[in-house]
This record gives structure tokens, sequence and C-alpha cells, in this order.
């Protein structure tokens, strides 16, 4: 601590130190997205080659002949799919990794823990019930209006969950973990229960969110999530010191000079802001958020800084492949995407568990 | 001004009274150790004068300014705080950790500062180590090189300020904790106000030119080593007779050879010198 340094200090000096490493991290996950976001839109029921993609999408001149058919094709289905697909991904590993600086916890995945589920409950609450209220005065539930109602269910079971599983500001893994599935299956129970009371039209609806699925994306539902994406790309820089602090612990992150019970609210709110809007096009899609960040702590180190917004390209792009392999593994059927997800996500879950084991005194 | 005072604070939690009517008042740049037996309150007593614990009653003043006026930004730059053992949840780098305390800030003077922090706590080579494959003693000292380089930038925003430590040499050998000790004095050269909560009493005798005995949440003791560590009050508070001598210099020294149980009702609710 030299009386130099101390002055270079007070001259100041502030962030983009090392400006090539993120430069980097994002162009390698950019480049993977864009080219996974390719090869989807090639594969499909009608396949459109890479020369005719160029074609439709109107950067090269093709044959008129496949033009107008496969222009169709890319823009009304396989497009708002692909994007979709991006949104939902980020969506989803964002929350997973806001989630895991929060609980401190690598463990933590809103599909896992029940925040997802409460989502989901709260949107078919909405669906029948909303249904009802409105049956009246003939007006349709708007699309727009699911991912609020499922951001709040998100929101409460998360508020739940945090007030459960920390005491004096420590956070007990295993109290987070089956309370999460206490809550999850509480959930599931007033899912049922709806899934009772609903008609015929209404439960097809329903039995959507339960598997998780991307079939069926259009521009609208893009539009109603996009939004909630943007908001937390933005947000994503407030929290990241907060998270890299919290590491340490709350006490210790407060004298760091973290305000720990605002970054717990923003946190929280963000966690179910994701989950929420992820939740209400595309209904429970686990273990996103639990692969996604721990992949990328092992490649790019575990600082907020990088790891949130590389976490929703990240995400984004995995999605995506899922999503693809679901759409083609078993054409012309389709696969809902939460088990390819759950297929290449519970196992991984299940090594990380063994590794944990230790912290969970198992 | 006094760097920190405590005007008659008490801490209650539940039914316990975990501090009673605690007063002090530290000047900027002196050592102080707080002592005492296991649940004395030494924590408590530390987590209220950082501000993160608040007193049922009575005020902590940190510069003259109420410590509950500080933003959690702006109080991180007048004290930093070194808790006992700290978990890290995530495998952050040793450096990654140090530069934490760096806050907001980077930059080239960052990088000198975390370098020179660590080689203040002897961690230079293990700078791109991941912190949770360092043994205890090590870990600990990557957190207090943290809270040196906040300390030090701190003091280049607003000057010296408080350095709080509790228990800093538990899981060190003794070359460590002579070093830790050793770094905090210099803190204090500068300026720097240290409060140290310490178990042995002769690193406290050498450490601090003012010790605080506390004995199940009163002052039971409060000024130099020479007069703090003595065998009234030893018998006193930790219950054992005759284990002070004198060391050079008439620094006390505590021989626990030489010490004896002190017959001492410890079930009584309240006892101590202050009664």
């Amino acid at each position: 601590m030299s009386a130099s340094s101390l002055a270079g200090l007070r001259a100041g000096g502030h962030w983009p130190a090392a400006l090539g490493r993120p430069v980097a991290v994002f162009g390698i996950l950019g480049t993977l997205l864009i080219a996974i976001a390719m090869v989807a839109a090639t594969i499909g029921a009608a396949g459109i080659p890479f020369g005719r993609l160029m074609a439709a999408l109107g950067v090269t001149a093709g044959d008129p002949a496949f033009v107008g058919r496969d222009g169709l094709v890319l823009w009304s289905i396989r497009l708002p799919r692909i994007v979709l697909a991006v949104v939902i991904g980020g969506l989803l590993a964002a929350a997973g990794t806001i989630m895991q600086g929060l609980f401190r916890n690598p463990l933590a995945d809103p599909g896992l823990v029940g925040v997802s589920s409460g989502g989901a409950l709260a949107a078919a609450a909405t669906i029948v019930l909303g249904d009802r209220l409105l049956a009246a005065s003939g007006v349709t539930l708007p699309v727009a209006v699911l991912p609020f109602a499922a951001f709040i269910g998100s929101l409460i079971t998360t508020t739940l969950l945090y007030r459960f599983a920390t005491r004096e500001g420590r956070t007990s893994i295993a109290t987070f973990l089956l309370g999460g599935l206490a809550i999850a299956a509480l959930a599931g129970a007033g899912i049922g229960l709806l899934v009772f009371l609903a008609d015929d039209r209404q439960l097809r609806d329903i039995t959507f969110w339960m598997l998780g699925s991307l079939g069926g994306a259009t521009w609208a539902k893009v539009e109603a999530t996009a939004p909630f994406l943007a908001v937390i790309v933005i947000a994503l820089p407030f929290v990241a010191r907060g998270l890299d602090l919290l590491v340490l612990g709350e006490a210790e992150a407060f004298y760091g000079g973290i305000s720990v019970e605002r970054l717990k609210l923003i946190g929280i709110v963000l966690v179910a802001a994701a989950t929420g809007a992820a939740v209400s096009v595309s209904g429970v899609i686990g273990f996103v958020g639990i692969i996604v960040p721990h992949l990328l702590r092992l490649s790019i180190g575990p600082g907020h800084r990088l790891l949130l917004p590389a976490s929703v390209l990240f995400g984004g792009a995995l999605l995506l492949v899922a999503d693809t392999v679901a759409r083609v593994i078993a054409a012309p059927a389709e696969l809902p995407i939460g088990i390819v997800t759950a297929l290449i996500g519970a196992p991984f879950f299940l090594g990380l568990l063994l590794k944990q084991r230790s912290l969970l005194g198992l | 001004m006094p760097a920190v005072e405590a005007s008659a604070i008490s801490v209650r939690i539940g039914a316990s009274t975990l501090l009673h009517d605690v007063s002090l008042s530290l000047e900027a740049g002196t050592t102080v150790a707080v002592v005492g037996p296991n649940g004395a309150g030494k924590s408590t007593l530390l987590r209220t004068l950082a501000g993160e614990l608040k007193p049922s009653s009575g005020t902590v003043r940190l510069k003259g300014r109420r410590i509950s006026s500080y933003s959690a930004g702006a109080l991180a730059l007048h004290r930093a705080v070194l808790s006992q053992s700290i978990s890290v949840a995530f495998p952050f780098t040793v450096a990654d950790i140090v530069r934490m305390g760096a806050g907001e800030r980077a930059g080239p003077a960052v990088a000198a500062l975390v370098e020179a922090a660590l080689a203040e706590v002897d961690l230079e080579g293990f700078r791109d180590r991941i912190i949770m494959t360092l043994s205890g003693g090590e870990q600990q000292r990557a957190q207090f090189a943290r809270i040196l380089v906040q300390v030090a930038c701190g003091e280049a925003a607003q000057g010296p300020g408080v350095l709080l430590l509790d228990e800093p040499t538990a899981s060190l050998d003794l070359r460590h904790q002579l070093d830790v000790l050793e770094i905090a004095r210099r803190c204090a050269a500068r300026g720097v106000t240290v409060v140290a909560i310490l178990h042995d009493l002769n690193l406290a005798a050498l450490f601090a030119e003012r010790v605080i005995v506390l004995d199940r949440g009163h002052i039971a003791g409060d000024g130099p080593p020479s007069e703090t560590i003595t065998d009234a009050i030893l018998e006193d508070v930790f219950g054992v007779a005759g284990a002070v001598g004198r060391a050079a210099a008439g620094l006390p020294t505590v021989l626990p050879h030489a010490a004896r149980p002190a017959g001492r009702d410890k079930s009584s609710p309240a006892g101590g010198a202050h009664h």
C-alpha cells in the first residue's frame, strides 16, 4: 500500500480495465448463437437448404419458385419459434444465474424449486378463472396478460422460498431444496384443481404448460416476452457487483458497501419476471438455469459482471438446440422440449449434487 | 472528534441482553483489543460498531456522525470489517476475492493495491488459485488482503477510517498471527483506528494500546494492557487466578502454566468488576 498507489487510485480509473475478455466472450457466444439459429432455420418438416435460406431472408436473389413458399415458412413458422426459443432460453438462464447468486447455491433453478410452478399456477388460474370472469362481457383474454400473471405467481413463490430458506442472513441449501420441492408440489396441486374446473379448451391450454413446449410460437408471443428480456438485460449490470460480494455472505456484502436488502429485492423481482415471462408462453422448462451458469463458470469464471450477460446468450443458444432436437428427433411428431432439457439436465444436476454433497451435510 | 463513539448501547435479542449499556470512545489511530470469555458479547459489539446490528438503545457514531445515517456504500469507505470465517459459494480466484475490496474501482492502481495486499499477507504465489482449494488459514489471509484493499480505497477517498477485525488470528500459525497484527498496527500508524477481537491475551497485550475486557455484555475493564490484563480482572472475568507475569517493557504476560481455576459462581446472572 504505497503512497503512490493511493495517489493513482485517487486519480480515478473505472471499469473498462480488461475490455478484451468480455469482447472475446460475447463474440464467441454471439457467433455460436447465430450459427445455431442458421442451422435451426434450415431444419424442419419443410427443409430449406442454406442457399434458399439466404434467398428467403432477402439476402440474395433466389429461385422465385421457392422464395415465396420458403419465405412464408420462415417468417411465419420458423423464425418466430427460433426467436422465442432464444428469448425464453435467455430468460431462464438469467433467472437461474441470478437465483444461484441470491441463494449462494449452484443448485438453484427456478424450474426445480417451484418458482416456475408458481408462475404456471398463476397463468393457469388466469386462463380458467379469467375466462369465466370475462365470459359475461364477451372479451377474450389478451396474450399479454399471461406473462404478468405468471410474474406475480413467480414473485410470490420466490419470496416465500426466500423467507423459508433464509434465517439470520444464512441460506440453508437443504431447506431451500426441500422447501422448493414442497412449494412445487403445492403449486402442482393447485394446477390439478384448476384442471378439474377447466373446460376442454382450457384443459388443452393448461396441459401445454405442464409439458413445456415452444410449439405454437407466434410473433405475438415474442412481443409479449421480449420486453421482459430487455428490462432484465438492462438491469443486470446493476446487480452484478452485489451478487459478487454476496458470494461471501450477507454481512460481508454489507461491509463491502452493498445495500443487501435492496439487492435481494431487485434480485427476487428479476428472477420472478424472467421466470414468469418464460413460463407464460412456454410452460415449465427445467434445468436450463442450472446447466448454463455452471458451464459458463467453468469456462469464464464466476464473476457476475460477465457471467450474467453471457448466461443470456448461452441460455438462448442452448434452448434453441434443445428445441431443434425436440422438433426433429421424432418427426413428424414433436417432443415436448421440457423432456429434452430434463433428459440432459437431470443427470447434470445429479452430478452437481454428488459434488456438493458435503455442503448439504449428506 | 473520536473515530468511533458508542453511547450507552444495549443489544437485546429476544429475552437475552447481549450488550448492556456499553459506552466507549476511540480516538483515531488507536489499536484496541477486545477480550473476554466466550459469549461475552465481543462479536455483538463489533457488529454493532460496524453498523450491521442496530442497537436496541443507545447510538453509535462514526467520525461524529450517527452510523445509521450512512448508506451502505458510504459506510464501506469509512470502515472495513474482517469476519471470522467466510465461506465462498463459487469458485473465485484469490485475486478476484481481493479485488472485491476495491468496489467499483478498477485499473492499474487497483491492480497494484491487490498485488501489494497479497504480498503483505504472504500470498503472492496464490493469486490465481481457486479460493476454496486453500487451507483455512490461507483463506483467512486472502480475506484479510481484501479488507486491506478496502481500507486503502476508503483512505484514498475519505481519509483513514476504522478497521474492525473479528478474531483475525484464529486459524493462523504463529508467524502469520504476528504478521497480521503487525499489518494492523501499520494501518493504525497511518491513522486508521483498529479494533480487534483477540482470544490470546498475550497477543492482545503485545498488539493493543488499549484493551477492552467484556464480560456478559458489560465492560469489565478498559485501559492499557498493564491495567486491564491483571490478576484481579482475569480472576473476575475468566475465572483463572495467578496467571499474569511481567515480561520486558512492563507488558503483562499470561502463563496458563501458572494458572489455577479461581473460585467463582459461574451461574450468577451478572457479575464483573463494574459492580
